[in-house]
């Protein structure tokens, strides 16, 4: 039986300091029982022989000096098991769905470890989403993290949701399931989502966390090395392909900084503290694919950018650590496309080495550089139309102009229910580029004109 | 020399009850965590701990190696893949799995492999620091020259041949010392030279846009600040793989690891385009991804600086990408964090100008302690957050570098790669390269390139004007600088990296297409004056031709009829009978 300690000296936000333990270890789980009756629990984040500094995940609402403090003697783990499949938990672990509790087969610490970069084998299976600014521009692969950057109000919510129902790699029947860490989201986001999960069967093939707006901030900055450490043992130990959702990882920062700044911390680039960098990656790298393993870990996590700054230090950071990002517009929105996926700052820098022959076809790399560079002209050129008007224009400026709203009307635009295969989404954007002459495709080779150009093909 | 843990946070340890040395390197706990000392408070030392510190308690022991962080140097080093503190990744993988685990010592040199060693020095030499005493064979097209350490020096008594460890003893000096192959070195402290020499070769990276415009020397200072998305990782990838250096030093500070599962599988397969050997056969890789512990990452920069150093006194040229120094300015900031100094600009301590400054100095060509000519060529990628120049690593990097290639998100977002922008872009050593261009390339070659950044200016001025009334509106000579400057991008600034003839294009290559295109701009600005339409010199097949040039392997055969078809079709422009044509041309399409 461990000690309970009484020796808190001050509380301070999610924090509390004890004196006078036996050594302490560093990252050590707590155990804190309330005059009440009630446990809290908490995790070492300093420790001396003098003091150590507890923060509490489920707030210190109701804590007092009198509180007894237990070490636990390890670190935070999550019980871990394939039954995890079809359940609903709590940020911190524990069933919300009234169901039993987990029956571990292993106890895994939710911190991870870092997969050796030799370990590692590059991502390169196209996963068919079956959006086609996604798969035919801005290609996601097996083992990538992809955040969703979008803002307020926009319905990052809805293509997530039809990625999850959607995402598939052609031609392979191998085990897959999606992992979903709902950090301060309302209640009412996570209805939708499990609403869909219920009517689409997806539940079934989910393990879901849940933290919600009104939980407490300290316990989001679990949650998500909760469900990554799930999706790690169902990915690695039990060979399926994982996908996990995360959102929002701007609460994830949010409360990062609260913590930040009730350890009185140096702040550091608008009050985060200075290690969210290394703070994210621990949660972004942990996607990929391991040598010699069958599963793999697939991140698509949303971003809500604050004020839609995409050099907000969230957005900014993530980008740096994420393999591209997919960016939603609102100018797209409010002319009333969906999915309003800006393709011009989206990206994804795994994107060549899952298409082309054997992953995709042959022709996609050209056909989706040629829409890029027409589609980025032809945005531009409406700045000029402004000014000028379009009689000003020469044919080939017309041309372009024409082909950045065809973009945006027949290869963006697609139904919620709608799933483009990727034969499908390169045949619109050909069908798009016969419009422009064949002398402006310069960055496609002719053999690929001669072979897919509708003009040339029988 | 015992003592214990005092406080654990995060990375930063407190130990006391033992005394040591600033930089000591000392093993915490039972587990035997490698770290660093940082600071010495009354009887108390600060250390940065190189692996997690979770589960560690108040108490544990302490033990001081009494050495400073120092990589292992000698035969091995080449092909080899190491973490920031010089563990060799497939080691650990051997040793601890797929995740890297803790508390795992592993050597950066094979101590067991034998290495057949040649003497080129005899007993009764007297030598010192950095002679060259034998060579090893290190891979088919390296030769590793075995030196004297530094420090050392005295006559040889007795100098062995044959197959050795790396810690065997291969040569006894008069005075009882004992030298192997095998030498360490602590990270912190530079290497000694006997002088710096200015740098008057350019390194030739066969990438158009740096060769041509924008050169860096050997032994010069590189920085690539490029927001994300805008191909930095690609470009710092093309450098390593095609510069014309000996020795590759690739360190991967705080980056993707799947970007680095990329280069350490795509590295071995790559072939040196000057042997036929892969490249690894020349290349050392430093990873140390963003999720592996923070302390390390701040020392990786050191490990490679290092490494590159001991190769460079060999007298060889070594290039050195570090990817990113941002990621290891942010590593110092994190550290300084935790051990409560007071932060300067944006949180980044006090001492990030010294250390960038201390760092990049490292870089130079020289003359070694034994006279041998080397040189490292330092090539920094920054990422500066949001893009925002004005931050202070990308400053502060700014004010030491030299040649500065600004990537640019627009151009990437245009699918013109490399996505360098010309405009802001800027090598300040054009000049005191200009005479290795007249030698080696062509007496034209610094007339062509002024030319061609002259038209790329007023292209810049030019499009301004175009953004307000269109480019109809501007005068024929200026629509056809318009139309050359496209050429100039189109044609020579872009470059597929991933087209196999394209992705490198030798100097003599550059030159040419560089001529040729200044060659049409002649030919038309002259047609222009004999009365030849804009619209009909648009027309011209050879101009669009002229584009594909660089994708073929036959080059010279390839531009040669570009050539011919373009003194044809300018002809057929000049000729009496141009009106006729002209005019039956017109009758075609009016039937």
């Amino acid at each position: 039986m461990t000690k309970e300690y009484k020796t808190i000296t001050e509380i301070s936000g999610p924090l509390i300091f004890l004196e006078k333990t036996e050594p302490v270890s560093y990252g050590e789980l707590v155990n804190i029982n309330l005059p009440d009756g009630s446990t809290k629990r908490g995790q070492v984040l300093d420790t001396s022989h003098d003091k150590v500094v507890v923060q509490v995940f489920e707030g210190t609402g109701g804590l007092n000096r009198e509180s007894g403090v237990r070490f636990t003697g390890e670190t935070i783990k999550l019980a871990v098991s394939s039954d995890m499949l079809g359940r609903i938990l709590s940020g911190s672990g524990d069933p919300l769905d009234g169901g039993p509790r987990i029956i571990p087969e292993d106890r895994l610490d939710i911190n991870g470890a870092a997969i050796n970069p030799y370990s590692r084998l590059p991502p390169e299976d196209f996963i068919q989403t079956g959006i086609s600014t996604i798969d035919g521009t801005n290609t996601l692969v097996r083992g990538q993290k992809l955040p969703i950057f979008s803002g307020s109000g926009l319905p990052h919510n809805e293509i997530a949701l039809q990625i999850a129902r959607q995402a598939k790699v052609p031609g392979s029947e191998e085990d897959f399931a999606v992992v979903f860490a709902a950090m301060g989201i309302t209640n009412e986001e996570a209805q939708y989502f499990m609403a869909d999960f219920e009517r689409t069967g997806a539940l079934e093939r989910a393990v879901v966390f849940l933290n919600l707006a009104n939980d407490p901030a300290v316990e989001r900055l679990i949650t998500p090395r909760m469900a990554l450490t799930a999706a790690e043992y169902l990915a690695y130990e039990h060979d399926m392909h994982v996908l996990v959702i995360l959102t929002d990882i701007t609460n994830y920062c949010e409360a990062l900084r609260q913590m930040g700044a009730a350890r009185e911390e140096v702040p550091g680039r608008r009050g985060y503290p200075g290690y969210m960098y290394t703070d994210l990656a621990s949660l972004y790298e942990r996607a990929g694919v391991v040598k010699g393993r069958k599963g793999s870990v697939t991140q698509f996590s949303i971003l809500s950018m604050p004020g839609d700054d995409i050099t907000h230090p969230i957005p900014d950071l993530s980008g740096y650590i994420t393999e591209g990002q997919i960016v939603i517009s609102r100018e797209l929105h409010m002319k009333g496309i969906y999915p309003p996926v800006n393709v011009l700052p989206s990206l994804s820098r795994l994107m060549n080495s899952g298409i082309g022959e054997g992953h995709t076809r042959d022709d996609h790399k050209a056909v989706s550089d040629q829409m890029y560079a027409a589609y980025a002209e032809g945005k531009d050129l409406r700045g000029l139309v402004a000014i000028v008007g379009k009689d000003a224009l020469s044919d080939r400026d017309k041309k372009l102009l024409e082909f950045a709203d065809m973009f945006e009307d027949r290869f963006v635009r697609q139904g919620l229910e709608e799933d483009r295969d990727i034969e499908t989404t390169l045949t619109i954007g050909w069908e798009m580029l016969a419009e422009l002459p064949e002398s402006m495709l310069t960055r496609i080779d002719n053999k690929f004109i001669e072979k897919y150009h509708p003009a040339h093909k029988k | 020399m015992k003592g214990e843990i005092y406080r654990i946070s995060g990375p930063v340890v407190t130990i006391q009850g033992i005394n040591t040395r600033m930089y000591d390197v000392v093993k915490i706990g039972h587990e035997r965590l490698m770290g660093e000392v940082i600071g010495i408070e009354g009887d108390r030392s600060i250390v940065q701990v190189y692996e997690e510190t979770a589960g560690i308690r108040p108490g544990e022991p302490v033990e001081n190696t009494g050495m400073p962080l120092s990589v292992q140097l000698g035969p091995g080093l080449l092909e080899s893949i190491y973490d920031g503190i010089q563990r060799p990744l497939p080691l650990l993988r051997d040793k601890m799995g797929d995740f890297i685990e803790r508390g795992v010592m592993a050597d950066g040199l094979d101590q067991e492999k034998l290495w057949e060693f040649k003497s080129t020095a005899k007993a009764g030499d007297a030598i010192s620091g950095g002679d060259v005493i034998g060579t090893v064979q290190e891979t088919i097209n390296v030769e590793h020259r075995i030196m004297v350490p530094p420090n050392v020096s005295g006559t040889i008594d007795e100098i062995k041949d044959g197959k050795f460890k790396v810690v065997d003893t291969i040569c006894t000096l008069t005075n009882g010392t004992e030298l192997q192959m095998m030498q360490k070195w602590p990270v912190r402290m530079p290497r000694p030279v006997s002088k710096k020499l200015t740098p008057d070769t350019p390194l030739v990276t066969g990438q158009r846009i740096l060769d041509g415009l924008f050169p860096v020397a050997k032994g010069g200072t590189a920085a690539i600040p490029g927001p994300f998305g805008s191909g930095k990782t690609v470009t710092q990838q093309q450098l390593a793989k095609w510069s014309d250096t000996e020795i590759v030093v690739y360190i991967g500070c705080g980056e993707r690891g799947n970007e680095m599962a990329d280069v350490l599988t795509e590295f071995p397969e790559l072939e040196d385009p000057k042997t036929g050997r892969p490249l690894m056969e020349r290349t050392v890789l430093i990873a140390n991804t963003s999720n592996m512990p923070v302390a390390a990452r701040e020392a990786s920069v050191y490990t490679g600086i290092t490494i590159a150093e001991y190769y460079r006194d060999m007298g060889y040229d070594v290039s050195l990408m570090a990817d990113s120094t941002s990621r290891w300015a942010e590593a110092m900031r994190e550290i300084s964090s935790r051990l409560e100094e007071m932060p300067g600009e944006e949180g980044y301590p006090a001492y990030l100008s010294a250390r960038l400054s201390e760092f990049y100095e490292r870089a130079g060509r020289v003359e070694s302690l034994a006279g041998l000519n080397g040189s490292i060529t330092i090539i920094g990628a920054v990422s500066p957050p949001g893009g925002d120049f004005s931050e202070p690593v990308t400053q502060n990097t700014l004010r030491i570098v030299k040649v500065f290639w600004a990537l640019d998100a627009k151009l990437a977002q245009r699918r013109h790669f490399p996505s360098i922008n010309w405009l802001s872009s800027y090598s300040l050593y054009t000049k005191g390269l200009a005479d290795w261009y007249n030698d080696n390339v062509s007496p034209e070659w610094v007339k062509l390139r002024d030319n061609a950044m002259d038209m790329l200016q007023q292209e810049a001025e030019l499009q301004e004007i175009v953004q307000l009334v269109g480019s109809d509106a501007l005068p024929p000579d200026q629509q056809l600088t318009l139309e050359i400057t496209r050429m100039i991008r189109e044609i020579f600034l872009q470059q597929n990296a991933f087209h196999p003839v394209d992705t490198f294009c030798p100097m003599d290559r550059q030159y040419k297409l560089l001529e040729t295109i200044q060659k049409f701009a002649d030919k038309a600005n002259a047609a222009l004056e004999s009365g030849v339409t804009m619209q009909d010199i648009v027309k011209l097949e050879s101009k669009d031709e002229l584009g594909k040039v660089r994708f073929d392997e036959d080059f010279e055969g390839a531009l040669k009829k570009v050539i011919d078809k373009m003194e044809d079709e300018f002809d057929s422009l000049k000729s009496e009978d141009y009106a006729a044509t002209a005019t039956a041309k017109e009758a075609e399409q009016i039937d």
